[in-house]
C-alpha cells in the first residue's frame, strides 16, 4: 500500500487524519511541521503528502517548495489541507507546486475518496 | 465507510486551551500601533487551527465565531487593519466567549448563547466598520456566476478542450486521472492530440506534451467540469462548451491512442480510454439544493447552540504532555536496569561465597539504577512553573483596568519545575494571593505619586528550588501590611490580648489567622468570602508553608514553600514502643538528649523544654496516639525538634532510626483522614509506617495543652 506523508501541527488534525488514512490501509509517517516533514522526508519513500498550510516554524507553502526541490518529489502528488476558502493560499501553494488541495473542514470520508483518486 | 471522528475530541479540546492560551498570552503582549506581526500571525494560527478542528469535528458554532475572529486577525496580519486596544479587548473577550463554549462542550453542557451572539455581533460590527466594503463586492459577483449557471443547467454535454502545460507533471498531476475523474461524470469520448509530440530523441518525458479534445455527455452542470480541472486550472489550457441539446447521445465509441507513444511518467498511459456509462442523475440536483442555502452575505449564521452531547469526558481526565528525551532517559534507565538484574540473575544461579563482593557491587548499582529511575518517573510528573504563571498577565491585565491601577507583572523562574498535581491545587491560593496583592496591596497611582514613588505599580512573580522544595514569592511595591489596623482587628476579634506585645511579624502573620480579614469594603476583586486562612490551609495541605514579610509603603512578599512531589518524602524514621513512625525531614530542626533540668511542668501538668532561652512544648506522641512507649522517663528517649505552623515543638520519641526516602500512601483515600498523620508508607521490612503531620500535631498538642490548663483551673 502507497506511503503517505501527513503533516499538520494540530495534534487532533494529525490523529484523524493518520487514524483515518491507517484504517484504508495506507501506511502512514506523521509529521508535525514543515521541517520534521522534510527531515523524514528525506529518509523515506513516499507517494503522497498531504500538508497544513498555517504551521509554525515552516509553513506548508515552504514546505512544498523544498520538497519540489527534491528528486524523488519532483511528480510526488502533494495535497494542502486548507481552510481558506479564498484563492490566497491555494494560488501561492499551486506556484509552489502544489498538485492540489482539499478544503477544511471535510470527513475521513472525503478524505479517502480524494486521496484515493489522486493516487488512482 | 464510516469513521468516528469523535474519539479525537479531547485532543482537539486538549489543543483549543493551549491555542487558546497561546492567543491570550500573545495578545496581552501586544504593543497597540505597531503590533508585531510575529505575534499577530501566532494568534492568527492558533485562532485558525481551532476554526479548522471545530469544523471538522462538527462543532459548527465554534467554527461560526471563530471564524469572524480569523477574517479580522488576518486583516491584521495583511496591514489592512489596524490593532486598536478595543479590538485587542474584543479579541481577548472572544478568547473567553471560545473558552467557555469548548469547555461546555467538552463537558456536554449547554453553552450560554447570549454572551456568544453578543461578542459575535461586537466582532461582526467592528469587521463591518471597516474595510468590508471589497469583500460584498466579491458576494455579488459569486451571486451572479450562480445565476449563469443555473440558465446553463440544461446543457447536453460539454466539448472540452484540456491542454496541460509542459510542466504538469511537476505538480504531480496527471491527466489520466483527471479524465477519469470526469468520466465520473457521463459518458466521456476523449480524442488525444499528439501535434505537439516532438521527435522521439528530443521527447522529454518529464514534460507533457499531450492534449485532449474531450465530449462530456450527460448533464453535468459547468461547475461540476471545471471542480474537476480546479487543481489544474493554472496548469493548462481548458475550453469548455456547452453542446447544443441532443448531440452527445451515443458516446460509446472507444477512442484509440496507442498506449505505447504517450510519453507520461510512470505508469499514467496505462488507461489512456475512459468509457462510462451516465453516472447518477442525482448529483446536480444536490449541489443545486447546496447552492439555494448560500446567503448573499458574508455574516455567518448564528445558530443557537446545540448541545452537542458527545462523549461523556465530562471530567477532566488528567494527561501529561511528556517531552520525547524524558522518555528517552526512562526508557535507558530501564535499560541499565534490565542489565543489571540479568547480572544478579547470574550471579545467583552458581553462587558461592567468594563472590559476596561480586554481588554487593551488582547491588549498589540496582541501587542507584533504581534512585536513577525514580528520580526519572518523578520528573515525568513535572511542568514548569509556566503553566500557572501564565493566567497572571490576562488577570493583572483584567483586574489593573477594573481598579484603575498602573500595574506592571514581571514574572521570573518560570522554568522552575513542580509536580503537576501540586501545580493544579497551588492555582487558586496563588491568584487568590495575586489578586490580595493587586487589591490592597498596590496603591491607585495618584496615591503612588503623592508618596514619592512611581506611578506604575510592580508585582513580581517568582520561582526557584530550594534544597526538596519550590519556593514561589509574590511580590509587590505596594502600601504594606498596615500593622496597626491588623492589631486592632485582631484585639477585636479576640486574636490576641489587648496588652499583648507582638513583633511586627507576627502581628502580620494574623492575617492567616481564620476569621480574619481588614478590608473595609469588600470588593468583587479579592473579597469572595474566602479569606487567608483557607489559603493557608490549602497550602498547608500540600505539605506548604506560607509566610508574609511586609513593610510600611515599601511593600510586601508572600512566599510559599512546597514540596515539589506529593508522591515522595525524605523522612526520619523514629521507634516509639513498637511502632516505627515517620518525621518529614523538612520539618526537623534537630535532634538532641533530653536533660532534666530543662524539663518544666506548667499547670495542668502539660510539659515545656527550655532550648536556648525558648521554651518548647513537649509533645509526648505516646499519649497522643494512646500506645505503649519504651520509656516514660524523658531523659530516658530523645526530642525531636521540629516546626510546623509557623510554631516549633519537641516530639519525644524512644530512638531515631535511619534516615530515608519514603512513597506516601494516602490514608484519606484508602482509610480516613486522621488527625496528627499525613499518611502512610511501606518500610523496606513489609511494615507500615505512619508519616507525622507536624503542623497538625503542633495544633493538636496546643489544644492538649489548653485543656489541660482548664481542667487545673477548674479543679
Amino acid at each position: 500500500m502507497p506511503t503517505i506523508l501527513a503533516v499538520d501541527d494540530s495534534a487532533s488534525m494529525r490523529q484523524m487524519v493518520t487514524f483515518t488514512l491507517k484504517g484504508a490501509g495506507f501506511t502512514v509517517i506523521d509529521a508535525v511541521d514543515g521541517v520534521d516533514a522534510l527531515a523524514k522526508a528525506k529518509t523515506a519513500k513516499v507517494d503522497l503528502v498531504l500538508t497544513d498550510v498555517n504551521m509554525p516554524r515552516m509553513d506548508g507553502i515552504s514546505l512544498i517548495k523544498e520538497l519540489r526541490a527534491l528528486p524523488n518529489f519532483k511528480f510526488t502528488p502533494i495535497l494542502m489541507l486548507t481552510t481558506e476558502s479564498g484563492t490566497g493560499k491555494k494560488t501561492e501553494g499551486k506556484s509552489a507546486g502544489a498538485t492540489g488541495w482539499i478544503v477544511k473542514p471535510f470527513n475521513p470520508d472525503q478524505l479517502l475518496a480524494t486521496i484515493k483518486k489522486v493516487l488512482g | 465507510m464510516s469513521i468516528d471522528i469523535s474519539q479525537f475530541l479531547d485532543t482537539f479540546y486538549e489543543e483549543s486551551f493551549e491555542g487558546l492560551d497561546t492567543m491570550e498570552t500573545e495578545l496581552l503582549g501586544l504593543n497597540v500601533g505597531e503590533a508585531d506581526a510575529e505575534s499577530i500571525n501566532t494568534i492568527f494560527r492558533a485562532a485558525h487551527s481551532i476554526k479548522g478542528g471545530s469544523g471538522t469535528f462538527g462543532l459548527m458554532n465554534v467554527a461560526d465565531f471563530t471564524h469572524v475572529l480569523e477574517t479580522l486577525l488576518d486583516e491584521m496580519r495583511d496591514g489592512r487593519r489596524d490593532v486598536t486596544q478595543p479590538a485587542v479587548d474584543l479579541m481577548l473577550a472572544s478568547v473567553d466567549v471560545l473558552r467557555e463554549m469548548l469547555t461546555a462542550l467538552r463537558n456536554s453542557e449547554e453553552v450560554d448563547s447570549v454572551r456568544v451572539s453578543e461578542v459575535h455581533d461586537q466582532l461582526d460590527a467592528l469587521l463591518k466598520g471597516e474595510a468590508a466594503s471589497a469583500e460584498d463586492d466579491i458576494v455579488e459577483g459569486a451571486v451572479g456566476d450562480e445565476e449563469e449557471n443555473a440558465a446553463v443547467n440544461s446543457t447536453a454535454g460539454w466539448n472540452i478542450g484540456f491542454k496541460p502545460l509542459s510542466h504538469l507533471f511537476k505538480t504531480g498531476n496527471d491527466p489520466v486521472r483527471i479524465i477519469k475523474e470526469l468520466s465520473e461524470l457521463g459518458s466521456l469520448k476523449a480524442s488525444v492530440d499528439l501535434s505537439a509530440m516532438p521527435e522521439f530523441d528530443l521527447l522529454d518525458p518529464e514534460e507533457c506534451c499531450l492534449a485532449w479534445q474531450i465530449e462530456l455527455g450527460g448533464d453535468a452542470t459547468e461547475e461540476q467540469v471545471r471542480d474537476v480541472f480546479a487543481w489544474v486550472d493554472e496548469d493548462c489550457e481548458l475550453v469548455i462548451e456547452a453542446i447544443v441539446s441532443g448531440a452527445a447521445e451515443e458516446l460509446e465509441e472507444v477512442v484509440d491512442i496507442e498506449p505505447e507513444v504517450i510519453p507520461t511518467p510512470d505508469a499514467v498511459a496505462e488507461e489512456s480510454v475512459v468509457n462510462t456509462e451516465p453516472t447518477t442523475a442525482s448529483a446536480p440536483v444536490s449541489v443545486a439544493a447546496e447552492k439555494a442555502e448560500v446567503k448573499p452575505s458574508s455574516v455567518p449564521t448564528k445558530k443557537p447552540a446545540s448541545p452537542a452531547a458527545k462523549k461523556g469526558s465530562a471530567a477532566e481526565l488528567g494527561s501529561i504532555r511528556v517531552g520525547i528525551d524524558k522518555v528517552d532517559a526512562l526508557i535507558n534507565m530501564v535499560g541499565e536496569l534490565v542489565i543489571t538484574q540479568s547480572m544478579l540473575n547470574q550471579l545467583g544461579e552458581d553462587f558461592t561465597m567468594d563472590r559476596v563482593q561480586k554481588l554487593q557491587e551488582g547491588l549498589s548499582e540496582l541501587e542507584r539504577h533504581t534512585r536513577e529511575l525514580q528520580e526519572n518517573v518523578m520528573q515525568i510528573r513535572m511542568l514548569p512553573i509556566s503553566f500557572s504563571f501564565n493566567r497572571f498577565p490576562r488577570l493583572v491585565h483584567d483586574l489593573s483596568s477594573k481598579l484603575n491601577k498602573k500595574i506592571e507583572l514581571k514574572m521570573s523562574g518560570e522554568n522552575t519545575e513542580l509536580d503537576k498535581t501540586v501545580m493544579e491545587k497551588i492555582g487558586d491560593p496563588l491568584v487568590h494571593l495575586v489578586r490580595n496583592s493587586l487589591d490592597h496591596g498596590i496603591e491607585s497611582p495618584e496615591n503612588r505619586l503623592a508618596k514619592g514613588k512611581p506611578e506604575i505599580g510592580i508585582l513580581h512573580l517568582n520561582a526557584y528550588h530550594q534544597g526538596g522544595n519550590i519556593v514561589i514569592e509574590i511580590n509587590d511595591d505596594g502600601a504594606g501590611l498596615n500593622t496597626d489596623r491588623i492589631r486592632e482587628k485582631a484585639i477585636e476579634k479576640g486574636l490576641i490580648g489587648e496588652n499583648e506585645s507582638l513583633s511586627d511579624e507576627k502581628i502580620h502573620e494574623l492575617i492567616f489567622a481564620p476569621g480574619f480579614s481588614t478590608a473595609n469594603v469588600v470588593s468583587d476583586v479579592s473579597g469572595r468570602g474566602v479569606g487567608m486562612d483557607v489559603v493557608k490551609r490549602n497550602i498547608r495541605d500540600l505539605g506548604g508553608v506560607v509566610e508574609v514579610k511586609s513593610k510600611k509603603d515599601v511593600g510586601s512578599t508572600f512566599t510559599i514553600r512546597l514540596p515539589l512531589t506529593l508522591a515522595i518524602l525524605d523522612g526520619q524514621l523514629v521507634r516509639l514502643g513498637d511502632e516505627t513512625y515517620i518525621i518529614p525531614l523538612v520539618s526537623i530542626i534537630e535532634s538532641l538528649q533530653i536533660k532534666a533540668e530543662s524539663v518544666s511542668t506548667i499547670a495542668g501538668g502539660a510539659e515545656l523544654y527550655r532550648l536556648r532561652e525558648e521554651y518548647l512544648p513537649i509533645i509526648r506522641l505516646h499519649e497522643i496516639f494512646e500506645i505503649t512507649p519504651v520509656n516514660r522517663e524523658l531523659v530516658n528517649g530523645l526530642l525531636v525538634v521540629v516546626e510546623g505552623d509557623g510554631q516549633q515543638a519537641g516530639i519525644f520519641v524512644d530512638d531515631l532510626l535511619g534516615q530515608q526516602q519514603v512513597v506516601i500512601k494516602s490514608l484519606e483515600t484508602n482509610y480516613k483522614k486522621v488527625e496528627g498523620l499525613s499518611g502512610a508508607t511501606i518500610l523496606g521490612d513489609g511494615t507500615v509506617a505512619l508519616i507525622l503531620d507536624v503542623a497538625g500535631l503542633v495544633n493538636l498538642s496546643r489544644e492538649r495543652v489548653k485543656a489541660l490548663k482548664k481542667q487545673a483551673a477548674v479543679a
